[in-house]
């Protein structure tokens, strides 16, 4: 049994299906990838599993350490231990970095919140006072916003375009954090169409036009999704099948 | 000036979070004032305080001496235990030629059931001085204050001026606020307003800045954070008439339940050469910034209550 399971999912926003039939196994303290092209409903399925806005009204059953956790808010799921991290980070006028990542953190010392973001390669004493505000660079937004997910110490993290909007030594320092995480035994789920990301991953589901269409171990799916679906001309329509 | 009342100068101290050691600090300067009354007062060299009390207010005329620079924060008590009352203060403040200072000003009315906060205020600050005044209001949650608020500051060539008005604990009643600031050659002004209305609360701000001078610089920001019934009218002006001059009005409100708000940033240029811009943004919360919160386990109520706090900062 894997630490989240989703069982016949699928939902339609505005009268499109955008997701159908999903059935998929994670597996704790693994790390995964959701792969696909822009518009797969990579991006649609995460929101999806973590509860967002707009993203409830989903058919079939999604459970979470065999708990159904279907009909969750956010909040309540993340107080299970799921999580999620945007592709960019949301920016907050006036809050600073060190209460925005002791606001979701399982401890509020100073040092806790110091030590994750030492985590991310962010200087604590430069950061700490900081605003999480138009100041940061997406970059470093990226980073807070990982040492809060860090702070937290969720179950399951799921990170949406991880690779987007950073540098590749910045990418680098995250993938070293995720390999840190996974050795305590966090379950990770990327959100990717990035072969760099994917790489990381130890299993990795293919999605094309709302579906998966093929599931197993990472190194099976990248000469897949490498050599058939990063050349492929078929653009990814909602409610249009492959 | 009055006798010092040591007692009602501790219990307006605590009830304006102002540490006693600020109180009896030599190096620090301070006047309390409850109702028409001052209770207390303590100065020092390059700064001259005038005070008439009257049956009906209390004028306070505020010099400081042409090229002194006070250095530690000044601080400034007016407040009101009684539940009613009207508290009038007529204030004078010249800040002469290189002259240097910063207030703290604590209004506080933490018992307030019909009270009247009015202040009338004439600023002129002389060239190359600096003039800092930061506003805290405290009120109870009774919200019976009413806040009068009324200044005008004139800024000589190269002066620098900057006030922030809080009022974030307690009721905020009803405040009307109207400041206004003359700005000649190379001077600045910084106007920033921060407000947190809830119940029946009744904000309006009117700010403006006139950029008369060249290479003159005006800032003017609103925060203004409404939920319950509560509601704000914000209206910033900024008119240029100078070249080089350079403005900006920025106006955020973030509105909850019923609360009703309205921004309304004037920009006035009438020389080619200056540069005046704006920005105002009325709604609720941001989805993003409260569902990233609410990922990390926060309830809808604490992360909005977070963002806000960001945001009245």
């Amino acid at each position: 049994m894997g630490i989240l399971e989703l069982r016949n999912v699928g939902l339609t926003i505005d009268g499109k299906r955008i997701i159908h039939d999903i059935n998929m196994d994670v597996w704790e303290g693994h790390v995964h990838a959701i792969v696909g092209p822009n518009g797969a409903g990579k991006s649609t399925l995460a929101s999806t599993i973590m509860g967002l806005e707009g993203y409830r009204n989903l058919e079939g059953n999604i459970f979470f350490k065999g708990e159904d956790i279907t009909n969750l808010k956010i909040d309540e799921r993340a107080r299970k231990g799921i999580t999620f991290g945007w592709q960019e980070p949301a920016r907050y006028e006036g809050l600073l970095v060190k209460d925005f990542i002791s606001a979701g953190s399982k401890n509020k010392n100073e040092k806790y919140i110091f030590d994750a973001l030492s985590q991310v390669g962010l200087d604590p004493e430069d950061y700490l006072n900081r605003a999480v505000d138009k100041t940061l660079s997406g970059g470093e937004r990226k980073k807070v916003e990982l040492a809060s997910i860090i702070a937290m110490d969720p179950s399951l993290i799921m990170l949406d375009e991880p690779d987007s909007g950073i540098d590749v030594e910045t990418l680098e320092k995250m993938f070293e954090v995720i390999r840190q995480l996974k050795n305590k035994g966090t379950t990770i789920i990327f959100i990717t169409h990035s072969l760099a990301v994917l790489r990381q991953a130890d299993h990795a589901f293919l999605m094309c036009c709302g579906e998966i269409i093929e599931k197993g171990l990472a190194k099976k799916i990248i000469p897949y999704f490498e050599n058939k679906c990063i050349p492929c001309p078929h653009k990814n329509v909602p409610d249009k099948k492959v | 000036m009055s006798m010092v009342d040591e007692q009602l100068v501790k219990q307006l101290s605590k009830a304006s979070d102002i540490e006693t050691n600020i109180v009896n600090n030599p190096h620090i300067a301070h006047l309390f004032i409850h109702h028409h009354k001052v209770i207390g007062a303590h100065l020092i060299p390059g700064l001259k305080v005038d005070v008439k009390e009257m049956t009906d207010g209390i004028k306070v005329s505020m010099v400081v001496e042409k090229g002194s620079v006070i250095e530690k924060p000044v601080h400034l008590c007016f407040g009101m235990f009684p539940e009613k009352g009207i508290q009038k203060i007529i204030m004078s403040v010249n800040i002469e030629d290189g002259a240097s200072i910063s207030i703290l000003a604590h209004c506080t009315f933490p018992n307030a059931v019909d009270v009247q906060h009015i202040m009338d205020a004439q600023i002129n600050v002389g060239k190359n001085a600096r003039y800092s005044y930061f506003e805290r209001h405290i009120h109870g949650d009774l919200g019976g204050v009413k806040v009068y608020p009324t200044a005008v500051i004139n800024l000589d060539e190269g002066a620098q001026f900057k006030t922030e008005f809080e009022l974030l604990k307690g009721c905020v009643g009803l405040i009307d606020m109207n400041y206004e600031t003359n700005c000649k050659a190379r001077s600045i002004a910084e106007m920033n307003a921060r407000i947190n209305g809830r119940g029946d609360d009744v904000i309006a701000i009117r700010e403006t800045g006139n950029l008369l001078g060249e290479y003159s610089r005006g800032v003017l920001t609103s925060r203004v954070a409404l939920r319950d019934n509560a509601k704000a009218d914000v209206y910033n002006k900024i008119k240029a008439t100078a070249a080089y001059a350079r403005g900006h009005v920025d106006c955020k409100e973030i509105i909850q339940d019923n609360g009703v708000a309205k921004a309304t940033p004037i920009v006035e240029v009438n020389n080619p050469k200056a540069h005046v811009t704006h920005e105002a943004s009325i709604g609720s919360v941001d989805s993003k910034q409260l569902q990233t919160l609410m990922s990390r386990g926060l309830s809808e109520d604490d992360a909005v209550e977070l963002i806000i706090q960001g945001l009245l900062s």
